[in-house]
């Protein structure tokens, strides 16, 4: 009986084909729209936190200045010093690693060529600090820090527009008007969350920086890398109260720096994106809703079209539940086919924007499996209550219908 | 003990509207038909004959009175109830034959098989022998728009008889048909008749047709004004 349900719909869908095609648009866009967000979005903030995971794990970041979001928004203060970095050293406990850093835009050039980079002078436990991995040479030797050697590190970016094909690695690399040996060659970690290439920098001894890049000592930043997650709020507050202690922060002054917890930036960057990707699924569904209403509306013109072919079959000896179910059967039929049409539809959207924002493709079989269901609930919901007044018709007068 | 009649009526009345605009289209009628019997309803427009093939068929209750369907009061019967007797005991064919549209002859004698949930194959069997016994072999992939009057007719006598009713109640079959195609559709009635044992029970206008009935029951104003016996040739 059900069987003969689902193949009656499919006839007399297939007989109302411009009809139903009309109906199917408004589930086909509901779904689609639903389908396309949902999955662009978690694919946006599956990038974000890819990215931000890049930056290094349980980072904590320290700026002088209290500072606005985002990346070197610090208002201007005091910057650290050695003896900042010194005191963290000895006073705080697990911490996998702990590097100053001082920044500056710079040209560097080799042979012919020259770009515009950013030059961070650093010690040798950034690498750790910060995830880095050498594609090839080495590190900073302690000698070379101590004594601010000509030495540097660069990233792939560095290596693909100054150096081509050729090895880097024992190239003199000029610096503005400092020259240094490239010693080292960093694996790409790609664009920040933040849009910055990361590849595009020139590392140095923080010595070598001050004395041949910068003209000062100052310590524009230090990057700290928690050794457990658990850890770092505890670890957070004794950087807190050792910076107050060393800048002389007295008691109810505000502090003059700044300690990001770039793990808790990361998760609200995340949920921001996955509340967004909500807020605009919720909007799509909207659509899903005007689908039902268009699925009720076409099935009331069908039931009014097709009165004497219901009192026929009330008259031949069907019963009202075996005329409502022909009825639900093709709504949810009708429904299911825009829900499936728009679940392709979605996918192929979602799949031409994740290459068109290169954002990873981020189909998710439960949000797919949920479109089809909920689409097979609009049928029933929507198909309802003109299945019910096609099932309680009176036979003679449906009959007598035009 | 004997077997009560196929249908009997007491005093079975069907009013329309209330008050001043009460219509009584059906009277107080007392009629009783046995099994095997071949009736024709005649009788002038509004009479009240299609009221009472509605009732005796149980598309339509009665107001007043009560009518026994094979000794079963049918009057308080629900809705799927009387849905099941149409299924299992009476088939109906109209003046205007109500096949489905762009549906094969064979689909529409299907039709009441699959609200009785019988099997495709032996549905099937059931309905070719249908269609053959109503003349119609090889059309059976036809769809009404591809037959003439009286071969749709035919159709719809098909599915009215593919269930084995008891009674087979037809409104002005040949209302809409030319005078050659009439009296193949009253042979084929008579013939279901006398061979099937199907009762009959059929209203029309003209006196040619009702002549193939062995009685006649002439209806005015919504009463009986007559019975008469054909006598037997
Ligand atoms: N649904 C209805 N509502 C009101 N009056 C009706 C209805 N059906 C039939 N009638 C009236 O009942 C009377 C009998 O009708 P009907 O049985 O169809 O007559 P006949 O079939 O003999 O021409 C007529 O006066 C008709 O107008
Ligand atoms: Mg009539």
């Amino acid at each position: 009986m059900l069987w003969e349900a689902v193949k009656l719909a499919f006839q007399s869908i297939r007989r109302n084909a411009m009809r139903s095609v009309l109906t199917l648009l408004g589930i086909v866009i509901g779904v689609a729209a639903v389908i396309a967000m949902v999955t662009i979005g978690s694919g946006t903030s599956q990038k974000v936190q890819d990215n931000l995971a890049k930056l290094g794990s349980n980072m904590l970041i320290l700026r002088p200045g209290q500072s606005t979001f985002g990346p070197g928004g610090a208002t201007e203060a005091r910057a650290f010093d050695e003896r900042t970095v010194s005191a963290l050293r000895s006073n705080l406990t697990g911490v996998r690693a702990l590097a100053p850093t001082a920044q500056k835009n710079a040209k560097v050039v080799f042979g012919a060529l020259n770009y515009d980079t950013t030059v961070t002078g650093t010690d040798s436990s950034y690498f750790a600090a910060q995830d880095w991995s050498f594609r090839e040479g080495r590190p900073f030797s302690d000698s070379e820090i101590r004594s601010g050697g000509s030495v540097c590190v660069i990233g792939s970016t560095i290596v693909s527009e100054l150096f081509g094909t050729l090895d880097p690695l024992g190239s003199r690399l000029r610096v503005g008007s400092f020259a240094c040996d490239v010693i080292g060659v960093l694996d790409s970690k790609g664009q920040s969350a933040f849009g910055t290439d990361q590849d595009n920098t020139v590392l140095m001894p923080l010595r070598t920086f001050h004395r041949r890049i910068a003209g000062n000592t100052r310590i524009g930043s230090i990057s700290i890398s928690v050794a457990e997650r658990n850890d770092i709020p505890r670890v957070q507050a004794e950087t807190e109260a050792v910076l107050r202690e060393v800048r002389r922060v007295g008691n109810g002054e505000e502090d003059d720096f700044t300690v990001r917890d770039m793990t808790q930036i990361a998760n609200t960057m995340a949920m921001t994106s996955t509340l967004l990707t909500g807020l605009l699924g919720a909007v799509a569904a909207v659509s899903l809703l005007v689908g039902g209403i268009g699925i009720m509306n076409i099935m009331l013109v069908s039931v009014t079209e097709r009165t004497r072919e219901i009192g026929i079959r009330l008259a031949i000896g069907a019963l009202e539940r075996q005329v409502l179910s022909q009825f639900l059967v093709e709504s949810i039929v009708l429904a299911l086919f825009g829900g499936i049409i728009g679940i392709m539809i979605g996918l192929a959207l979602a799949g031409a924007a994740s290459i068109l924002m290169d954002v990873p493709f981020a189909a998710d079989i439960r949000v797919i499996a949920l479109a089809f269901v909920v689409s097979a609930a609009i049928g029933v919901v929507f198909g309802y209550f003109p299945a019910r007044r096609a099932a309680r018709l009176d036979p003679i007068e449906a009959l007598r219908h035009e | 003990m004997t077997e009560p009649p196929l249908i009997s009526f007491r005093g079975v009345a069907r009013h329309y509207g209330e008050g001043g605009g009460l219509i009584r289209a059906l009277a107080g009628v007392d009629l009783t038909i046995s099994r095997g019997e071949f009736i024709a309803i005649m009788g002038p427009s509004g009479s009240g004959k299609s009221t009472a093939m509605n009732i005796i068929g149980c598309l339509d209750r009665s107001t007043a009175g009560v009518y026994r369907f094979n000794g079963v009061d049918v009057t308080g019967l629900t809705r799927d109830q009387r849905a099941l007797l149409r299924r299992n005991y009476l088939g109906f064919v109209f003046q205007g034959y109500n096949l489905l549209a762009r549906t094969t002859a064979i689909e529409n004698v299907e039709l009441p098989l699959i609200y009785r949930g019988m099997g495709r194959r032996e549905r099937r069997e059931r309905a070719v022998h249908a269609l053959h016994r109503v003349g119609l072999a090889g059309r059976e992939h036809h769809t009404p728009a591809e037959l003439s009057g009286g071969q749709q007719q035919r159709v719809a006598i098909a599915r009215a008889i593919v269930t084995d009713p008891l009674v087979l109640l037809a409104d002005e079959p040949t209302g809409n048909l030319d005078t050659s195609r009439s009296r193949e559709i009253m042979q084929l009635l008579t013939q279901l008749n006398l061979e099937q044992g199907i009762t009959v029970v059929m209203v029309t206008h003209e006196a040619d047709m009702a002549a193939f009935a062995a009685r006649t029951i002439r209806f005015v104003d919504g009463r009986i004004d007559a019975d008469t016996r054909r006598e037997a040739a």
